[in-house]
């Protein structure tokens, strides 16, 4: 292990180190932790420009019941899961197939096709922008959920049908090999056999595709328009209108807005490092 | 199913794959692929040759497919109008700047790593708080780094005021205003790093930690001759999703300047947008060859890793 595990430092280390952790999150989360500040103030607060002090009273409940009762942030909240909980269910269905072929198939395009998710991942958005707009445009699926998430699920599959071709690759190829001598189908293999095995990587793509997914702002912002449509992150901005110099209000919206991938980073920590190491740590 | 070998294993794979009576199944396997192999050719292939393809065409106002009204072949002449433009120059500049300073991601996530990587009771959730920045939107991430520079009512303008100087407006000065964004960009990325760091000292060689350790090494000889060159891998990925992130910048800018101060913050991703589809511009065929260098930009970082996932896989 590296560093030195701290339980065999000296004394004096030990409550330096344990004087050193908090202090450097605090720091290191200190611009969230102003905002925070901020959402539960009161207006008579901001209204005095008493922004960024201590606050004279805590209006936690107010503030983030202002925000889910008084502007569009509910149905905009509502847009977005109805986005991204499609697109990481489609992403998910679409890429373990794939993996599947890529992990247990020797085909002759298999390499190729890898190679071009591989890439197709990283490649800057605005090169697709004109076509998959027009596109969108052309087939009436621009401003509607539907459009962003057969998108979203598009662009999403080629980060997780590495996944599952490297999960699936790390099983025990001999389980398969029975099988099939067994005379089971090929499909029945894949739906009773790996399937089952591969819960983990299914949560992990799962949850991966849902953050990012949720966190878009160019696709949601190039792709919809009316307020029916827009998710949260585009609608955001929008949201600081309808709340002229109510700073707090923003701030409680922005929070709210960010929440649900970090409750979901916090309980499925494991789930999330595994995702995105597996992904990557083959290269 | 089919008569093959008991044997299993990735060699003997092969060989099923060329024997006969197993092309039934492989066919099989392309219905597997089938689905993703379409999506992603239509709405992610395709869209790159499209691109490609308009940006040798004068698009303004006009539709590539209707009869009616037909874009305007000019050849390379976009190409060339981006030499001479000097928001083009500014854009490129900017997206160098943030490519470089993005690097301090690395340094920075492997100091968190290191930090954390212990096991003492409680730290699993400093790492959780370190880490987490990664998964709040940009968008947010934009709005809390707006207010955090305000230098009215922000803290930054606040310790400034403390200090007894005249808070400066950073994200209001040509001369800061791209530092102020990559800082924030900084912050989710360093906790990417941190997190990829993380789990590449988790897989370190205790034999060889251990012998160095025999030998006396530590501290920062330790850091730099033993665990480094087993982080490779590591810091490989992090060089190339903060490479990648750099380039990709664009919510932060949108968010916080929208390009501005006088179009001092411009990079590629977001120069391309404003000149495309933004209310300040239709110039799909323009906007299509700014995509285009940011795509080359891009694939120039990715081929290193192409090269080098080909000949890993090629050892496996």
């Amino acid at each position: 292990m590296f560093p030195k595990p701290i339980e065999h430092a000296p004394p004096v280390t030990r409550y330096l180190y344990n004087l050193l952790l908090p202090v450097c999150v605090i720091v290191w989360l200190l611009p969230l932790l102003a905002v925070f500040v901020t959402s539960v103030r009161s207006q008579a607060d901001i209204t005095r420009g008493n922004i960024m002090g201590w606050p004279s009273e805590i209006q936690i409940f107010q503030n983030y019941g202002a925000v889910l009762t008084e502007s569009d942030f509910v149905s905009h909240f509502l847009n977005t899961i109805n986005i991204t909980v499609p697109s990481a269910l489609l992403a998910v269905c679409i890429a373990t197939l794939a993996g599947y072929a890529l992990a247990i198939h020797r085909i002759r395009i298999g390499a190729t096709v890898f190679l071009l998710f591989l890439a197709g991942n990283f490649v800057p958005f605005q090169i697709l922008l004109v076509p998959v707009r027009n596109l969108a445009l052309e087939t009436g699926l621009y401003d509607t959920a539907t459009g962003l998430v057969l998108f979203h699920a598009a662009f999403q599959t080629g980060f997780c049908t590495l996944l599952a071709r490297n999960f699936i690759r790390e099983l025990p190829f001999e389980l398969i090999e029975t099988a099939r001598l067994d005379g089971v189908g090929e499909r029945q293999i894949f739906l009773r056999i790996v399937l089952p095995l591969i819960k983990p990587v299914l949560a992990a793509m799962m949850i991966l595709v849902f953050t990012f997914v949720w966190n878009d702002f160019f696709w949601a912002t190039s792709l919809t328009q009316s307020n029916d449509t827009r998710p949260i992150t585009a609608a955001i901005q929008s949201l600081n209108g309808q709340f002229v110099s109510r700073h707090h209000l923003v701030s409680a919206a922005s929070l709210l807005a960010a929440l649900p991938p970090v409750i979901l980073f916090f309980l499925m920590q494991k789930h999330f490092t595994a995702g995105l190491t597996l992904g990557a740590s083959k290269g | 199913m089919t008569n093959v070998s008991m044997a299993a294993g990735r060699a003997e794979r092969q060989t099923v794959f060329r024997s006969f009576p197993s092309v039934p199944r492989n066919v099989k396997a392309y219905f597997f692929l089938a689905p993703a192999v379409m999506v992603f050719s239509v709405l992610v292939l395709y869209p790159i040759a499209h691109s490609i393809w308009i940006s040798f065409f004068d698009m303004t106002g006009a539709d590539l497919f209707s009869a009616s009204n037909k874009a305007e072949w000019v050849g390379l002449s976009n190409y060339l109008e981006l030499l001479e433009d000097p928001r083009f120059h500014v854009s490129v500049q900017n997206t160098l700047l943030w490519f470089c300073l993005f690097m301090l991601a690395l340094p920075a996530g492997l100091g968190i790593a290191l930090l954390v990587n212990q096991t003492a009771p409680g730290v699993w959730l400093y790492r959780s708080l370190f880490f987490f920045p990664f998964v709040i939107s940009q968008v947010v991430v934009g709005l809390i780094f707006t207010w955090f520079y305000d230098p009215r009512f922000g803290l930054v303008g606040k310790l400034w005021d403390r200090m007894g100087a005249t808070p400066p407006a950073i994200l209001g000065e040509p001369g800061l205003v791209n530092f102020g964004l990559i800082a924030a960009g900084l912050w989710p990325q360093t906790a990417f790093c941190a997190l990829i760091y993380l789990t590449g000292l988790c897989n370190l060689s205790q034999d060889q930690i251990e012998a160095a350790r025999l030998d006396n090494a530590k501290g920062w000889k330790l850091l730099r001759y033993i665990i480094l060159p087993q982080l490779r891998s590591a810091t490989f990925i992090a060089f190339l999703v903060t490479a990648i992130g750099a380039l990709r910048s664009y919510d932060l800018i949108v968010i916080m300047t929208d390009g501005g101060p006088y179009g001092s913050s411009r990079v590629l991703s977001y120069f391309m947008y404003e000149q495309a589809l933004s209310e300040y511009g239709t110039r799909q065929g323009y906007g299509a060859a700014i995509a285009v260098v940011l795509f080359l930009l891009t694939m120039t970082v990715l081929s290193i890793f192409i090269w080098r996932t080909l000949k890993s896989e090629a050892e496996d």
